[in-house]
């Protein structure tokens, strides 16, 4: 029992990647509600957007024709779980003609380098 | 090493399930400590106690019964569960392979927390 008390103080450093569109899959969709869960325990949660991953931050995405709910505007509540640390992948933002205005939250944009770098950083990484 | 799993594909159709056991079989023979798995997205359907593959495939849903009797705790996702129609007990029956249960995302973060290293397995 002493070892859960103790791990309750615990905070680590959990890096989530998001990878793939927003549709298509649940992935990214699921990966959104581990964050929520790992922000609400209290964890150093970052999110990193590479490929695909970073339409998931487009913004006026309609997905009533798909007739699928869509998770866009959870993003914007990440602030309120203190999830502040999202990084953008220069390239893969460039590759598909977006800029940092087409997202709908305020992001960090980094090249692969500085990403790479902050995964080193972790103690677990969350590939989704 | 104190390792949690996380595995997010369902079994047979992808690799996962089959590399993830290999893994946890392999990390434990090495003195390793795999405390437990963690069933997301499709891998909830890791735990369905109706699996029947032919006599001559293995058996994927009884591996995890087993590890889970060793020991390893075996934790399906209840939302990722849920939509799948996998649950752990209706009408009095259970419905999940024995020595699995289903739990939250909670229980991910404390292995995230507990764990030197958490691996995932899927697409």
């Amino acid at each position: 029992m002493t070892e859960e008390i103790e791990d309750d103080e615990v905070v680590k450093k959990i890096m989530h990647i998001i990878r793939r569109a927003p549709h298509g899959t649940i992935y990214s969709y699921e990966a959104l509600e581990t964050v929520l869960i790992m922000a609400a325990y209290d964890q150093d949660v970052s999110m990193a957007f590479i490929d695909d991953g970073v339409y998931t931050l487009k913004k006026d995405q309609d997905t009533s024709e798909l007739e699928i709910k869509g998770y866009m505007k959870t993003f914007t509540a990440l602030d309120d779980y203190d999830v502040e640390k999202l990084y953008v992948d220069r390239q893969s933002l460039e590759e598909r003609g977006l800029t940092e205005d087409d997202l709908i939250v305020d992001v960090e944009v980094l090249d692969s380098a500085a990403i790479g770098k902050l995964m080193g950083e972790q103690d677990t990484i969350i590939p989704n | 090493m104190k390792i949690g799993v996380q595995i997010k594909d369902g079994p047979y159709n992808h690799q996962a399930a089959d590399t993830a056991y290999q893994f946890i079989k392999a990390a434990r023979k090495k003195g390793h400590e795999v405390f437990a798995v963690f069933l997301y997205h499709d891998g909830v359907y890791n735990i369905t106690k109706y699996s029947e593959p032919p006599n001559d495939d293995r058996h994927i849903a009884n591996r995890w019964s087993e590890l889970g009797a060793e020991g390893v705790t075996i934790y399906a996702c209840i939302a990722a569960a849920k939509r799948r129609g996998i649950t752990n007990s209706k009408d009095g029956e259970q419905h999940i392979m024995p020595n699995t249960e289903i739990t939250g995302l909670g229980q991910l973060t404390d292995m995230a927390i507990v764990a030197d290293r958490l691996v995932t397995f899927g697409d």
